[in-house]
């Protein structure tokens, strides 16, 4: 055997093990998050409370409870909030860049939403503590500017550039001759857009949409201090609302607020990781339906 | 305006004077004046980069969507600049269709395909959904292609044959009747039946509307037109009924092209 082919072959063995590794982290990180929160979930823990209560006190001396319930509400609402302003605005802005603009704008924009996507969470967070705090209470007048509105607000920003970026390249990946066949049987630039770029570019402005909101359920710090960080229920069912102007609490916030503080290997500690699984499956959730839908199984 | 349905008219569909056009600082047409009768088909011939397609995109101004398109003179059809301010662009294409080298029908469903001029020029509601599915199934069946899809309406246009395809280019024209349907190179994708069939189709087609077509195929020039147009470097040389461009050109150039020595 000869150092060439050797060479080769040691290459594709080196490519092939950065390859299998991201597989490896993946599935360590998630069977080291089920093994910290293992025995507590197969032991004590009350599924059914952890998904219909909303009492989260794991630190009560007498009787810890681990209600969920409203932790999960809360990241759903900061991210149906979210979700509804980011979406049109952020596929409004990936149709504006991709089909209307001229060279030069498009450019400052997508440099101005690169920069969007640069700025550090807690930074996002500050801004949710200070000027969308004033904001919000004098627009709303309510008592408390951080709360589910202010968070979503924060968090549409923050996953603006992702659905911007994924929605642009969805669009720009669309053929020009439909566009020229569209025209050319006489619709005008906004109807190519809806009748013919949106269908073609579906499943890809989905999968942008989808990460935005994967960007939203797994962000920390922000919501952490936007939120106001209190439990609440922010949903009704009878009738059903959604009380925007409530402080919330969410699933990572949680974590993250408390895991410093909870003894290594207590109840709640594990608590908390079982929190982390919920959110794993969750975002796990998301992205495989992103997958899915950008490889076209779902087919109508 | 008389539309007579039989046969040639003295009517001219598309008149140009002095049409010059400019890609940047090339430019691709020069003093083109070229009037095109109505009902009948004309064939646009002439060696490759001579500005056959830029000729033929013009009369829809398809051209304008690169940016870099300067255009001056004018283009008449039917009577009416369509270089003038007040021309509406979706007016103007409804009137003028356009079938591609390649086909490209649009990534929606054969029905929507032949149902989008219907959808983008109606007013909204002014058509019930059987008058668009009769005025579908129509367009499809005047193409020939309606036994082929008829139970796969709602399948994607993309996925059929290139063939069943650039028919199905060519039926979604006809349910708002243009009056100008201009082909560039349609068969240049397909196969020799591809390209009988569309030969067919055009003759059927033939008379209805008044049908321009660029071709690099003398045979199918010869074939299938009544009237030749023979272009050299952006202008025009030669413009006569097919067989008196063929067989007694008045130009040395048209000869020596017809006959194949060269293009
Ligand atoms: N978008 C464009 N930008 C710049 N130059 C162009 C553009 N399109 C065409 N041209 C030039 O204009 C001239 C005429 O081109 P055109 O496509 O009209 O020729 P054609 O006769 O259709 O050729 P073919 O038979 O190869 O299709 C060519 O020299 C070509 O290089
Ligand atoms: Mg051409």
């Amino acid at each position: 055997m000869n150092w060439r082919l050797l060479g080769e072959r040691a290459i594709e063995t080196l490519i092939r093990v950065c390859g299998v590794s991201a597989i490896v982290f993946v599935f360590g990180i998630f069977v080291f998050v089920l093994k910290e929160g293992w025995e507590f979930l197969t032991h004590r823990l009350d599924l059914v409370q952890f998904f219909t209560s909303i009492e989260w006190r794991p630190t009560s001396p007498n009787d810890p409870t681990y209600g969920a319930l409203a932790l999960l509400a809360g990241t759903a609402a900061v991210t149906a909030v979210a979700m509804a302003i980011a979406v049109p605005f952020g596929l409004g802005t990936a149709v504006f860049v991709s089909e209307f603009c001229r060279p030069r704008t498009k450019e400052a924009l997508k440099i101005v939403i690169e920069l969007l996507a640069a700025i550090p969470s807690v930074v996002w967070g500050f801004i949710g503590i200070t000027l969308m705090n004033v904001t919000v209470i004098a627009v709303t007048g309510a008592p408390v500017g951080v709360n589910v509105l202010n968070s979503g607000v924060i968090l549409a920003l923050m996953s603006m550039p992702i659905i911007v970026s994924i929605g642009e390249d969805a669009l720009k990946a669309v053929p020009d001759h439909f566009r020229e066949a569209a025209e050319s049987l006489g619709a005008t630039r906004w109807q190519v857009v809806y009748k013919v770029l949106f269908p073609a570019a579906k499943n890809g402005l989905l999968a942008a949409v989808l990460l935005g909101v994967g960007r939203a359920v797994g962000e920390t710090m922000a919501v952490l201090m936007a939120t106001g960080h209190s439990i609440r229920m922010v949903f009704d069912s009878e009738p059903p609302v959604l009380h925007v102007l409530s402080p919330a609490r969410t699933l990572t916030a949680t974590i993250a607020a408390e895991l410093g503080e909870a003894p290594k290997g207590s109840d709640h500690y594990q608590a908390l990781f079982v929190i982390g699984l919920l959110l794993f499956a969750i975002t796990f959730a998301i992205n495989l339906a992103a997958d899915l839908i950008v490889r076209g199984i779902r087919k109508e | 305006m008389t539309t007579e349905p039989n046969g040639p008219t003295d009517q001219y569909s598309i008149e140009t004077k002095d049409l010059c056009l400019w890609y940047g600082d090339f430019q691709a047409l020069i003093q083109v004046r070229v009037r095109i009768r109505q009902g009948i088909i004309t064939s646009l011939i002439g060696p490759s980069g001579c500005g056959k397609t830029t000729l033929l995109r013009c009369f829809n101004r398809v051209n304008e969507r690169y940016g870099n398109v300067t255009t001056t003179g004018d283009v008449r059809v039917l009577g009416k600049n369509i270089y003038d301010e007040d021309v509406s662009l979706p007016e103007l294409r409804k009137a003028v269709g356009m079938v591609f080298q390649r086909p490209n029908p649009l990534p929606i469903s054969i029905y929507e395909n032949v149902a989008f001029q219907l959808k983008v020029h109606a007013e909204p509601g002014s058509l019930s959904k059987r008058e668009r599915d009769q005025a579908v199934e129509s367009a499809l069946k005047e193409v020939l292609l309606w036994d082929a899809v008829k139970d796969s309406l709602h399948k994607k246009a993309t996925g059929l044959q290139l063939e069943e395809q650039q028919k199905l280019c060519i039926a979604r024209l006809l349910p708002l009747k243009p009056q100008v349907i201009l082909m560039d190179e349609p068969c240049s994708a397909l196969d020799a039946r591809g390209t009988e069939a569309i030969e067919d189709l055009m003759s059927v087609l033939r008379e209805r509307y008044t049908i321009v077509i660029v071709t690099h195929n003398m045979a199918q020039a010869r074939r299938a037109s009544d009237e030749c147009i023979y272009m050299l470097l952006g202008r025009i040389v030669e413009h006569g009924p097919t067989l008196d461009v063929f067989l007694r050109p008045n130009h040395k150039d048209t000869e020596n092209y017809v006959e194949g020595r060269y293009g």
